[in-house]
């Protein structure tokens, strides 16, 4: 213990010599390199000790084993939708009408908004699926039900303040900025697919 | 005290308002410190740190934590596999809780070996002895959370203490539970409760800091600061040398969280808690153990046998008396002590009586993880006589019968005289 305090009573001493020489001290650059590094290490330990803090927010393992969602869409007859769940958002799934893919094929891209080819929309021309949030506010689009109304251009149109999208899910009228957006998906087979 | 002036004009304004920064340069920068402060001084720092540890790890474990008989220790076990880096999170959780006892305990010891708890510091030990009561009630509450097979039991065993006192032990044993046995509402409030202590002890740290800087750091030779020559100021020479006590306290904290994560566990508690079967070994965190061994070690029939109140006191009542006295007489542990020297440095009696009270205690906790019979019961029982032996009737009497070593004039005389000693050895 007497080493101890020796030590310390020598700190202070070389302390109170450094401040009275008002940095002249040859040992300054010693110093300092001393503290810059001690801080940049210290700094680089927090950053790394804070992280699994951050990452213990993100998404864990369980939510993300529910990320994706299989879906049999064979019972959708042509001209039908349903809206499936998908991250806990609404998924459009709509077996389109040869009529329709004529006419979001047909449409020219300088009419567009947000200009999109519907052969880049769809990976089957006859089943478009699409993420059923408004790109303006993220309200849901009506044009589900055969009941809704579809819109100007026969696609889906959200209520909350009137943007319309075409059978492409294309925005073509309204504040909305962006076509509706398109999830990964694969087909697993004819009748299956996959979503995320 | 005058009001610095700050050459940063932020600082100033701020300062000018609110003398934060006025507040921290007397509290943790130029605040005048002993200068013979010894590393058994770090661990009241070192327990601040954990706590706040505890607080954090704690907050993030109650984001995924579900406080209910049916998924509490299923929702443990998605932290421990589900959420990123919950393991680590839940394992410094765990380990913390350990460290925080070992750093509190070698904080009281500490206290008890340089007799810091004497005037004018009485106080500041007493909130110390309630800032440990409170650690023990939350530890408690908390090892009851994750819903184990020792958490279950523990929680029954604990909440049944309660049941000896005098006609309303059953009703209070009710209202702990909110039921008629532990159950969901005793698991609910208990985790209520386990969220909210943490914060209390916070407040009473600040008390106890309040009261610390009253009078200022103890030291190891238990003398009065008499002049500047005693002190230096604790920025940068104590936080230099806290910093580098935490440095090591973190390798034995993170060496256990990494490498040996349920050293201090009890393997039971990942079995799910069923009410219908009691682990064949009911055993306490390890902290606990001494005195859980003062609780078993007091005999059914004592109240009997020495015929003191026997109809107030039922039997069984004795030991738990006895486990609560264990640590209320601490409280006045500075009226027991009557020695005027601090340090037992310098006290030849009290050196040995500490440390034999020290191996006491390490006894205590050993027969508190065995089956209370046979030998260890009858040991447990010795031991548990000399704790009270030595507060009460020993700590007394030595102070007045003691021949004390002559103490030094001041601390620097010590300092120097031993410096120049050890250069002239060398």
């Amino acid at each position: 213990m007497l080493t101890g305090v020796k030590e310390e009573k020598g700190m202070a001493e070389t302390a109170s010599t450094a401040e009275g020489a008002g940095h002249e001290s040859p040992d300054d650059n010693k110093r300092d390199f001393l503290l810059y590094s001690t801080i940049a290490v210290g700094a680089a330990g927090t950053a790394m000790a804070v992280w699994p803090f951050i990452d213990a927010m993100n998404p864990s393992k369980d939510v993300l084993a529910l990320a994706s969602t299989e879906l049999d869409i064979s019972s959708i007859e042509e001209g039908q939708s349903i809206t499936a769940i998908w991250r806990g958002k609404p998924i459009f799934v709509r077996r389109r009408t040869a009529k329709e893919i004529e006419v979001a094929q047909a449409t020219e891209l300088k009419d567009l908004p947000d200009p999109e080819a519907d052969k880049d929309r769809v990976k089957k021309s006859q089943w478009l699926v699409m993420i059923g949030i408004c790109t303006h506010l993220g309200c849901i689009p009506l044009g589900q039900k055969s009941g809704d109304t579809k819109g100007e251009f026969g696609g889906w149109f959200c209520p909350c303040h009137g943007s319309h999208y075409d059978t492409s899910g294309r925005i073509r009228k309204g504040p909305a900025p962006k076509n509706l957006a398109i999830p990964p998906y694969k087909f697993i087979d004819d009748t299956n697919i996959l979503i995320g | 005290m005058s009001t610095p002036t700050w050459k940063n004009p932020i600082v100033q304004w701020v300062d000018h308002r609110l003398p934060i920064v006025t507040f921290l340069d007397h509290a943790i920068v130029k605040y005048p410190t002993p200068r013979n402060l010894n590393y058994w001084w770090n661990f009241g720092s070192l327990a601040g740190v954990i706590l706040v540890v505890m607080i954090g790890t704690g907050i993030m474990l109650a984001m995924n934590y579900v406080p209910h008989t049916s998924m509490a220790f299923d929702s443990v076990e998605r932290i421990m596999r589900d959420i990123n880096y919950g393991w680590l999170i839940r394992y410094l959780h765990v380990n913390g809780g350990s460290m925080f006892f070992i750093c509190v305990y070698i904080h009281i010891f500490r206290g008890m070996y340089y007799g810091s708890y004497k005037e004018p510091r009485e106080l500041l030990w007493i909130i110390g002895i309630f800032i440990f009561l409170a650690m023990m009630a939350t530890a408690f509450l908390g090892y009851v959370l994750p819903w184990g097979q020792m958490s279950f039991w523990g929680a029954t065993v604990i909440t049944n203490l309660f049941s000896v006192v005098p006609f309303f032990g059953e009703a209070i044993v009710q209202w702990l539970w909110g039921g008629f046995s532990v159950d969901n509402p005793t698991l609910n409030k208990f985790f209520s409760f386990h969220y909210l202590l943490p914060f209390i002890i916070f407040a009473l740290v600040f008390i106890h800091l309040w009261a610390l800087h009253t009078h200022k750091s103890s030291n190891p030779l238990g003398i009065e600061v008499q002049g500047d020559e005693d002190e230096i100021p604790f920025h940068p020479y104590y936080t230099a040398k806290d910093a580098y006590g935490f440095g090591v306290f973190l390798i034995v904290f993170l060496g256990f969280t990494f490498f040996a994560p349920n050293f201090f566990g009890e393997p039971d508690n990942y079995i799910e808690a069923n009410p219908l079967v009691t682990p064949t070994h009911i055993v306490p965190e390890w902290y606990f153990l001494p005195f859980y061994a003062i609780l078993r070690a007091v005999p059914d029939n004592f109240v009997d046998i020495w015929g003191i109140l026997p109809v107030i006191i039922p039997a069984k009542t004795a030991g738990v008396i006895a486990m609560f006295a264990s640590i209320l007489v601490l409280l006045v542990l500075p009226w027991l002590d009557t020695s005027k020297v601090r340090s037992a440095k310098f006290r030849p009696t009290y050196f040995w009586l500490f440390w034999l009270f020290f191996i006491d205690t390490i006894i205590l906790g050993y027969i508190g993880a065995k089956p209370a019979e046979g030998t260890f019961l009858l040991i447990g029982r010795l031991a548990t006589a000399y704790y009270f032996l030595h507060l009460v009737i020993f700590m007394p009497l030595v102070g007045k019968y003691e021949k004390t070593k002559p103490l030094p004039d001041s601390i620097s005389a010590a300092v120097t005289a031993g410096g120049s000693d050890a250069k002239e050895g060398s």
